[in-house]
């Protein structure tokens, strides 16, 4: 108990600290806000900004669905073809190493601005995913392997029989990097595009706060990031524990 | 003197890269029914010859001679390699669902060989809720489930304590009827237990040594393991196994 406790203790503390700092010194709010501050501007704009989180979100969803499709999907391939990973694997790594951010305003030529977002963050998510389902599938236990082999089982059933769900756990790892990431890469195409004075994500709100010096809703929409990405995170632990229940060498206790 | 299962004839294999061969011109036959180890000192590639015989390698020399049909086989491996998201009635199923068998049909076959290897009812189990020996029993019932002729052990029960250890062995001296078995192990006494005959290998290149054929100990379970001839037997096959280590 005192232990779930600590965390939350000390967040207190810090949180505490931060409003008699900033009392005491009489920092103006445009320069830091206090918490108190920040939270009565998030209650007086809440349906505006639980609007904005909630688009925001649902952009990274849709973009993260995109990317554990594509990513699962691709490593499945390479895992059936080794000619085409070594083909391919290359412009996967190009596409990682490009920082996407410098991209967005790019893609904001060709698409729409909502497309552009998916597209952007599902980018950033689809590597890690593609990385770790590969890795699972090349990690599955090397003996039922070459039971499958003796048995004479195709390529395909080695593939959909033991290697897929042997990944799983893999899979998993890279679907809760890259739903942390999918959000990154959302704020970073919004926030492109609010600088192009389109959009409706919570980064747009952070970008046209900004330009009208609202500092306190600038923080309020970067606390609402902040739990968005702690949802996301949360989900897919929740939803790891519950799912893989059965990989895990030792039953919970 | 029964017919054989399968010989081996000049069986040689160099791995790719490699200049020194991991078995060289090996003759071996296996009879039909016996039980067959293969004792020899770490790398003198015993379960290298075992995946041969099982086909996941292939030889650079020589030929397998199968003068019936290559049978089905069973093969067991060091680890227990079961499928930790399948409950155990379920890893035992595989190679027969492999096979394309129904769910239901296999169903009959699984319970048998869960009770051959005196795991009867547990098929409802996963994995993890299993010992170490209980999960090598399950990779033994798996083995077993579509009823080979020719079953194939590479120390099995390596990793396992002596008792289990024990106890094991004498499951599959329960299991030997019908099956021909080739037993891989480093394990001098292990041999002396279940063996008929027992191939001693020596080290770079892999070689038959010598073939000891030890049909005199033939009880099983502790009366065996107390019996002279058994302490015998076990020093026989030391001798023999110290002179392979220094003929290397």
């Amino acid at each position: 108990m005192i232990a779930r406790l600590t965390p939350v203790v000390a967040l207190a503390a810090l949180i505490g600290f931060w409003e008699v700092f900033v009392v005491l010194l009489e920092i103006p709010p445009a320069q830091l806000p206090a918490p108190s501050l920040i939270a009565s501007t998030l209650l007086a704009n809440a349906p505006q900004l639980l609007g904005a989180a909630a688009t925001t979100l649902f952009e990274a969803l849709q973009a993260l669905a995109l990317a554990a499709a594509g990513g699962v999907a691709l490593a499945l391939l390479f895992a059936w073809s080794p000619l085409l990973e070594r083909a391919f694997l290359p412009v996967a790594v190009v596409l990682q190493v490009t920082p996407l951010i410098a991209v967005a305003p790019l893609l904001l030529i060709y698409l729409q601005p909502h497309a552009a977002v998916l597209a952007c963050a599902a980018l950033v998510a689809f590597f890690p995913i593609l990385s770790n389902a590969s890795a699972g599938l090349r990690g599955a236990d090397r003996g039922l392997a070459e039971l499958f082999r003796l048995k004479g089982a195709s390529r395909t059933k080695i593939l959909f029989w033991l290697r897929l769900p042997s990944a799983l756990p893999s899979i998993f790892v890279g679907l809760r990097i890259g739903a942390g990431l999918s959000l990154i890469g959302a704020v970073a195409a919004e926030l492109a595009a609010g600088a192009a004075g389109q959009g409706e994500g919570l980064a747009f709100r952070i970008v046209e706060a900004g330009y009208r010096l609202k500092i306190p809703m600038m923080y309020a929409a970067v606390f609402l990031l902040c739990l968005c990405g702690l949802a996301l995170y949360g989900a897919f632990a929740g939803l790891d524990r519950i799912l893989l229940r059965r990989w895990r060498d030792r039953p919970e206790i | 003197m029964t017919a054989p299962l399968l010989t081996l004839q000049d069986l040689s294999l160099t791995f790719p890269g490699r200049a020194a061969p991991a078995l060289e011109r090996v003759d071996l036959s296996v009879r039909r029914g016996e039980t067959l180890c293969l004792l020899g000192p770490s790398g003198c590639g015993k379960s290298t010859l075992l995946r041969l015989v099982a086909g996941l390698e292939t030889p650079t020399g020589g030929a397998i001679d199968w003068p019936d049909n290559k049978p089905e086989i069973g093969f067991v491996f060091q680890e227990p390699n079961l499928m930790p998201w399948a409950d155990v009635a379920a890893n035992v199923a595989l190679p027969l669902r492999l096979a394309g068998m129904g769910r239901r049909k296999a169903a009959s076959r699984v319970e048998t060989a869960l009770e051959r290897v005196g795991l009867k009812g547990l098929g409802k189990i996963l994995p993890r809720e299993l010992s170490g020996g209980m999960k090598m029993r399950v990779s033994l019932a798996r083995a077993l489930v579509d009823g080979p002729d020719l079953l194939l052990l590479d120390e099995p029960f390596a990793a396992l304590d002596e008792i289990t250890r024990w106890e094991l062995n004498d499951a599959l001296q329960n299991l030997r009827a019908g099956v021909t078995i080739l037993f891989v192990t480093h394990s001098v006494y292990e041999a002396a237990y279940l063996a008929d005959r027992v191939c001693i290998l020596s080290a770079n290149p892999g070689r038959v040594h010598a073939l000891v054929a030890l049909e005199e100990t033939r009880t099983t379970g502790a009366a065996l393991r107390a019996s002279p001839a058994y302490a015998q037997t076990c020093v026989r096959l030391s001798q023999g196994l110290r002179q392979a280590m220094e003929a290397a």
